[in-house]
């Protein structure tokens, strides 16, 4: 029994030089989200704060995760392309794109000039239309309700498009491996035509709003500031990196589609803070609007023959033609044989990324011979943002952490997947 | 295809070098021609020439232009430090890491799952990717210290194939729900689950209760007639 007694005193010793050690204030940890409207969608945050300046940001995502990748591998490329509106849901036929340029290298598939002018075109739709939410949900967030009722007005014409092509608003499922779902009607381009004509004076009724706005300066500037060198460290792409200066965009530096034969410039930032990627936003609206109306001119003056863009596959092809498919009976067995079996993968694998419009969209697509994908991993840029979230919100206010999130542009459909 | 290469070579036992072969097609593409020099120094009997600026990979595959190395995954992160480092190559860019899981397709135990890294180097306008194949117990080191954003990508691929990272700063699962079990990717987890989580009125809470299906999952796998 004697023995014990020095024993608990020098542990007690212990115990009290373990809490002098301890004894400095304790940082004040908070629960951001996953219900916050600033959050863009179910982004929980668990931020740890000393006094109101961020110490460390620690994202909890996964709360939209659906399992896309493993339902991919169940179904055929077909029946797993509408997936693909639903991860991005503001830029949908961007990640359309990117899937069926992926299929179509690996059953090689070869689609015709018109179809890849008409997917240019909705690709820069697409560009303006997630580029209006982005900047105007990051003026709301910042505190300018104004822009973001605009450009709502805008994205609702622009979604008019989407559905008078392909009969849906957002998840339009338009463009597919081998080409598009149909032709567009007649009207459309000249309709196209008169949104350009007048988006102009739209996009400069948004940037008057806002670029000399004192208080959106006194928000954005010197605030999320990147390096060049920290940009390509965290794995950034799109406005991201380009903000920072480094001029990277793959519709010029790996050109798909029909970027090649286009004029259009790319922004860069100087500085890499929140202020110049707005910048760069409202600037890649103007050059998407510069591409549409080539495109338009492009499409006007050719005639093209839609019917060379039949999925060659196999020896075998098939025409998407309706009153074709209707009078030839080689093309009805053709059509039947394409959409209720779809299209062969080769043995083979292929990582296919296109310039979407917040970053680098990839589909490292794996097929094994049949008609489903064996793997179909899909690269979301969104997802490589928001891992440098702790970093870029270092040493911030917490309400700069809401700037920092609306910077990056995060949509939870394609971070969780 | 890719497979069967792989097959041959482990059957064999023989560590293969194939050399980059300069292709017509992409006149642009100097990164191969630069690569192609280098590797034309390397005789197979030397064992690896690290101070000929050559990484150690078992051999190479050619998909679409699309380069594909495989390597022995204890040469990862010198592998991947010298492609992001050396001067020829500067894969500065970490675009993803995936997991693949071969289980229906394996014909070794050793490979059941790729971990595959998709490299870009935007000097030279190139894509790359290293591929290395572990089996069911395996670990793989981390290479958050040569890539910093491989973080949240290696812990995808621990929630959704559970290959651990050794050394990774925090080996969390990021996509799954709090108190997950098992991994969804894997070929041998069915597509329906194991947990049905419903929210319940009497409890007035969320519950996990396990999965009752009034109708099995069906999953047509008959071929194709075409």
């Amino acid at each position: 029994m004697n023995n014990n007694v020095p024993l608990i005193k020098n542990s007690f010793k212990k115990i009290l030089k373990k809490t002098e050690s301890k004894n400095h204030l304790k940082n004040f940890t908070i629960n951001f989200g996953p219900q916050h409207p600033a959050a863009h969608g179910v982004l929980r945050l668990i931020l740890e704060l000393n006094g109101e300046v961020v110490v460390k940001a620690d994202p909890h995502i996964g709360l939209l995760h659906r399992g896309t990748e493993k339902l991919i591998e169940y179904k055929t490329v077909l029946q797993a392309l509408p997936y693909f509106d639903r991860l991005d849901y503001v830029s949908m036929m961007a990640q359309e794109h990117t899937f069926s340029l992926a299929v179509e290298k690996l059953a090689n598939i070869s689609v015709s000039q018109k179809v890849l002018l008409i997917r240019v075109l909705f690709l820069e739709i697409t560009r303006i239309l997630n580029h209006l939410l982005s900047v105007g949900c990051h003026a709301m967030d910042v505190g300018a309700m104004t822009p973001f009722l605009w450009a709502f007005e805008e994205r609702e014409k622009l979604m008019e498009f989407y559905e008078r092509v392909s009969g849906a608003r957002m998840h339009a499922a338009y463009i597919r491996p081998g080409g598009l779902s149909s032709d567009f009607p007649v009207e459309l381009l000249s309709d196209i035509k008169v949104f350009s004509l007048n988006f102009s004076d739209r996009l400069a009724e948004i940037e008057e709003m806002l670029t000399n706005n004192r208080i959106w300066k006194e928000r954005l500037i010197d605030v999320g500031i990147v390096s060049s060198k920290q940009a390509v460290d965290w794995g950034f792409s799109g406005v991201m990196l380009r903000g920072t200066g480094i001029a990277w965009d793959l519709r010029k530096n790996m050109p798909y589609d029909y970027y090649q034969h286009l004029n259009f410039d790319v922004p860069v930032g100087s500085k890499g803070d929140c202020y110049d990627r707005y910048l760069l936003r409202i600037e890649e609206m103007a050059q998407s609007l510069r591409i549409i109306n080539q495109v338009i001119d492009e499409l006007d003056n050719k005639i093209y023959d839609f019917s060379s863009s039949k999925i060659q596959n196999n020896n075998s092809k098939s025409s998407v033609k309706y009153n074709v498919m209707k009078t030839y009976m080689e093309d009805l067995i053709d059509h039947f044989r394409l959409s209720t079996g779809s299209i062969a993968l080769r043995a083979g694998e292929t990582y296919c990324a296109t310039e979407a419009p917040k970053g680098e969209f990839g589909v490292y697509l794996i097929g094994n011979n049949t008609e489903k994908p064996f793997r179909c991993k899909i690269k979301a840029p969104g997802f490589g943002h928001l891992q440098s979230l702790n970093d870029m919100c270092k040493g911030h206010m917490l309400a700069d952490v809401v700037t920092i999130i609306g910077t990056q542009d995060i949509v939870f459909g394609e971070v969780d997947r | 295809m890719l497979l069967k290469n792989l097959f041959n070579s482990s059957k064999n036992n023989k560590i293969k070098f194939c050399f980059l072969t300069t292709d017509s097609s992409t006149n642009k593409n100097e990164l191969n021609i630069k690569m192609y020099n280098i590797l034309l120094k390397v005789r197979p009997s030397v064992k690896y020439l690290i101070d000929k600026k050559v990484f150690p990979y078992i051999f190479c595959q050619k998909f679409n232009n699309e380069n594909i190395y495989i390597i022995h995954k204890k040469n990862i992160l010198f592998s991947l430090f010298i492609l992001k480092n050396h001067i020829n190559f500067q894969y500065k860019v970490l675009s993803s890491i995936s997991g693949v899981d071969f289980l229906s397709t394996q014909f070794d135990k050793n490979f059941r799952f790729a971990v595959v890294y998709d490299l870009l180097s935007l000097k030279f306008k190139n894509r790359l990717r290293v591929k290395v194949f572990l089996n069911e117990i395996s670990t793989i080191s981390s290479s958050c210290s040569v890539y910093y954003n491989a973080n949240w990508w290696e812990r995808e691929i621990w929630d959704m194939y559970g290959i651990w990272f050794d050394k990774h700063p925090d080996l969390r699962r990021i996509l799954t729900d709090y108190g997950f079990d098992g991994f969804p990717l894997r070929k041998d987890f069915p597509l329906s689950g194991y947990i049905d989580v419903s929210y319940s009125a009497d409890k007035r809470r969320i519950i996990s209760e396990p999965l009752e299906l009034t109708q099995e999952f069906r999953a047509f796998t008959f071929e194709s007639q075409w």
